[in-house]
């Protein structure tokens, strides 16, 4: 049974964080990430969870106590944003290298300077190559669904990784949205009791964590193990997403595919995008114009089979990249799926669209010009600029 | 108190065939506070020699359980590991008595690493700090910190023509723990065995957070033979540079008493790091530095007779 709420997207993940009701818990707080580890301290003073909760005093130390806990055999979940996610970046590695099933909302938002507290993705990117699986979430439903499955797939014996839940900032975790719940004891099912690989506290079978690899040491092998481990979990997500939906009806899957089946054009996009987005699908469809959308939903692993199929009957695509990477070639997203697709047979044009830094608004207008870009794309057969700018004042 | 013989009988949780340097003053300390524990032990280690010489892979010379992650974020880390520990203690999945004990370098303790210590202490958590002091960067190369002693030579205070070494005089680590009015706080010494045997029994019974720093001479960076090193830590309670004292629930008590100091240039005169000091023309640095350590040692013994009733 499910009941229907109104929730902001903090509050929706302190709501799965209240039912999941971890060990663990080590957290700061930073605007736009506050409210969830707020309504989780309320659910910590009036008993209802009866997680042990550490109140550090930085990022730093809420992932490195979040290293502890979890090696030492708890549930730890966390919660950041944008400088904090930036102060973690040391322990975020290591947090992943030692296969410690820790799970974390990002409530995105950019990156300092200017310091700016609205949305885009430069935190989350900048963990891109942490080791951490990196989820992203389209709205409220999607931030409390994940949270969720994020445990079943951190702690799934065939991945073992740290799970990055991300919601936009403002956009997902501020405004109210309408979402189903569901109920305590299915949560508590779902997840399952924590069944830890590794454990510090039996005085019997002491372990050493974290030893020192030595020159002729075996890192390169263990980052190769981290990197199966990775490529790995793509069909658990799968898996779990599929399972996840028949106790909610909620089935998901690495990427949405949205009206691309017989698109000739398509954007590919991260997170809250892809509901307006969708929404500018349907409208140019009214018109007559064959547009799609497909988001991503899992960044890392990069799906790379499940994109390059749903895109393979598109006659071009744009990447909208809410992030920046100066001097490179395009932005991360945008890389990644021309990358992929360079490999398959059509081809197709690709472009980037950069957008929304620094929570630049991005309205269905804005989308709608990047649709024509691609409709001139196919009609004169030739893509005039690569790297294109979306809402920027020129 | 345990007799020699006695301790001698215990378990060692850091067995020998670790990589640390002959005469390392670190397995001494290390060794020293956890025979004195009567409950199993947890151990966290930050980034630094006692690291990097205990647990190369695939070898660990911990019979405890032991956890590295980084430089800095020790007391964190420990204070996670104690925190599950109280999770998993509630909900009734462990069940054993544990005690948790991180280690830290003093660069890994009064510079990069404050930050987490004071959040940990100032937090609760039922766990022991110990900071081995040796008074520099000593894993990447002798580098100063801010524990190094004014006038010492270090790879990063280096003496040229125009500077004696390090120019500042160091942070008083223990007093700003002790200033956490967290439950026990002690300044303690390899040299004195008893003493500090006393200090971790107590501080590892204590109910909450608890210091304990300690006076651990690193023979490659200060510069003495490593035969020597038990004698150097000695020198430097003798002297009145280390003070042994201790901090309970707001008390402040010596606990082992110098009457008459030796005058510090004794103690300096045995390590390389102050050869300089000793060049003619340098008298004058030799008696500031004189007076630097008695003004340290007063504030201590005037802080101790403040507070005892
Ligand atoms: C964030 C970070 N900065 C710098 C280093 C390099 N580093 C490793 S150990 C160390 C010094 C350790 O000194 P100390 O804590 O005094 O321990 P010791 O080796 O002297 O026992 C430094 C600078 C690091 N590992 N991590
Ligand atoms: S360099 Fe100094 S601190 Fe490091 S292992 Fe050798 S003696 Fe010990
Ligand atoms: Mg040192």
């Amino acid at each position: 049974m499910s009941k229907t709420v109104a929730l902001t997207g903090n509050l929706a993940c302190a709501h799965a964080m209240r039912q999941i009701n971890p060990d663990v818990v080590a957290a700061y707080p930073i605007t736009p990430q506050t409210t969830i580890v707020e309504e989780f301290s309320t659910f910590v003073a009036n008993g209802q969870v009866d997680t042990e909760y550490v109140t550090v005093e930085s990022e730093h130390s809420a992932m490195s106590a979040c290293v502890g806990a979890s090696a030492a055999g708890s549930r730890v979940i966390t919660a950041t944003s944008s400088q904090g996610l930036a102060l973690m970046w040391e322990i975020l590695y290591i947090a992943s290298a030692l296969r410690l099933p820790i799970v974390m909302h990002n409530v995105n938002r950019t990156l300092a300077g200017p310091i700016n507290i609205h949305c885009d993705h430069q935190d989350s990117m900048g963990a891109r190559d942490s080791g951490w699986i990196q989820i992203h979430c389209e709205n409220a439903q999607e931030a409390y669904d994940t949270t969720i499955q994020a445990i079943r797939i951190a702690e799934d014996n065939r991945v073992r990784l740290p799970v990055l839940v991300c919601l936009d900032g403002f956009i997902i975790s501020h405004a109210i949205d309408r979402l189903d719940m569901l109920d305590d004891p299915e949560v508590k099912k779902f997840v399952g009791e924590f069944e830890p690989a590794i454990s510090m506290l039996d005085p019997e079978e002491p372990i050493t964590v974290g030893p020192f690899d030595g020159l002729h040491g075996q890192f390169f092998e263990f980052r190769r193990a981290q990197e199966l481990a990775t490529l790995g979990s793509l069909p658990v997500i799968e898996e779990i997403g599929k399972e996840y939906g028949a106790v909610s009806g909620r089935p998901y899957g690495l990427i949405e595919e949205y009206k691309l089946d017989d698109a000739e054009i398509a954007i590919v996009v991260l997170g809250s995008t892809a509901g307006t987005t969708r929404v500018v699908v349907d409208s140019l469809r009214a018109d007559g114009v064959k547009a799609g959308l497909l988001k991503i939903r899992s960044f890392r692993p990069f799906p790379i089979k499940q994109i390059t199929d749903a895109l393979s009957g598109v006659k071009a695509v744009a990447v909208l990249d809410r992030s920046l990477s100066p001097g490179a070639i395009g932005a991360p997203v945008f890389q990644e799926v021309r990358s992929a697709l360079y490999d398959s047979e059509s081809r197709v044009p690709i472009i980037n669209f950069i957008y929304g830094l620094g929570g630049r608004d991005v309205s269905m207008g804005l989308i709608k010009e990047a649709y024509t870009v691609l409709s001139d794309i196919v009609k004169d057969g030739q893509v005039k600029q690569t790297i294109n700018y979306l809402g920027l004042r020129e | 108190m345990a007799s020699l013989r006695e301790l001698s009988k215990k378990k060692d949780y850091l067995t020998g065939g670790h990589r640390l340097c002959a005469g390392c003053g670190h397995s001494i300390a290390v060794r020293q506070v956890l025979l004195a524990s009567e409950d199993p032990v947890v151990v966290g280690c930050a980034t630094g020699c006692l690291e990097v010489s205990t647990t190369i892979y695939p070898y660990t010379a911990w019979k405890c359980s032991y956890i590295h992650n980084a430089f800095e974020n020790v007391a964190a880390t420990i204070s996670g590991v104690e925190s599950a520990y109280q999770a998993l203690k509630r909900r009734g999945k462990v069940d054993k008595e544990l005690k948790f004990v991180a280690f830290g370098g003093d660069g890994g303790t009064y510079d990069i690493g404050l930050q987490s210590l004071s959040g940990a202490l100032e937090r609760g958590h039922n766990m022991l700090y110990v900071c081995c002091d040796n008074g520099a960067y000593m894993n990447t190369g002798i580098q100063r910190s801010s524990a190094t002693p004014k006038g010492a030579w270090t790879t990063t205070t280096p003496v040229g023509s125009v500077r004696p070494g390090k120019p500042r005089r160091r942070k008083d680590l223990t007093a700003i723990c002790a200033d956490h009015n967290i439950p026990y706080v002690a300044q303690a010494s390899i040299s004195h065995w008893k003493d500090l045997h006393a200090k971790a029994a107590k501080a590892l019974q204590t109910d909450g957070p608890a210091f304990l720093n300690i006076l651990s001479p690193c023979p490659r960076g200060w510069r003495h033979p490593s035969d020597q090193t038990v004698k150097m830590a000695k020198l430097g309670v003798q002297t009145g540079y280390w003070p042994l004292y201790e901090v309970e629930n707001g008390v402040w008590k010596v606990t082992v008493k110098v009457r008459q100091p030796k005058p510090v240039a004794e103690w300096f005169k045995l390590q390389g790091r102050f050869k300089h000091l000793f060049a003619p023309g340098n008298e004058a640095l030799l008696a500031d530095l004189q007076a630097d350590v008695d003004s340290q040692r007063e504030r201590i013994l005037a802080r101790c007779e403040s507070t005892q009733e």
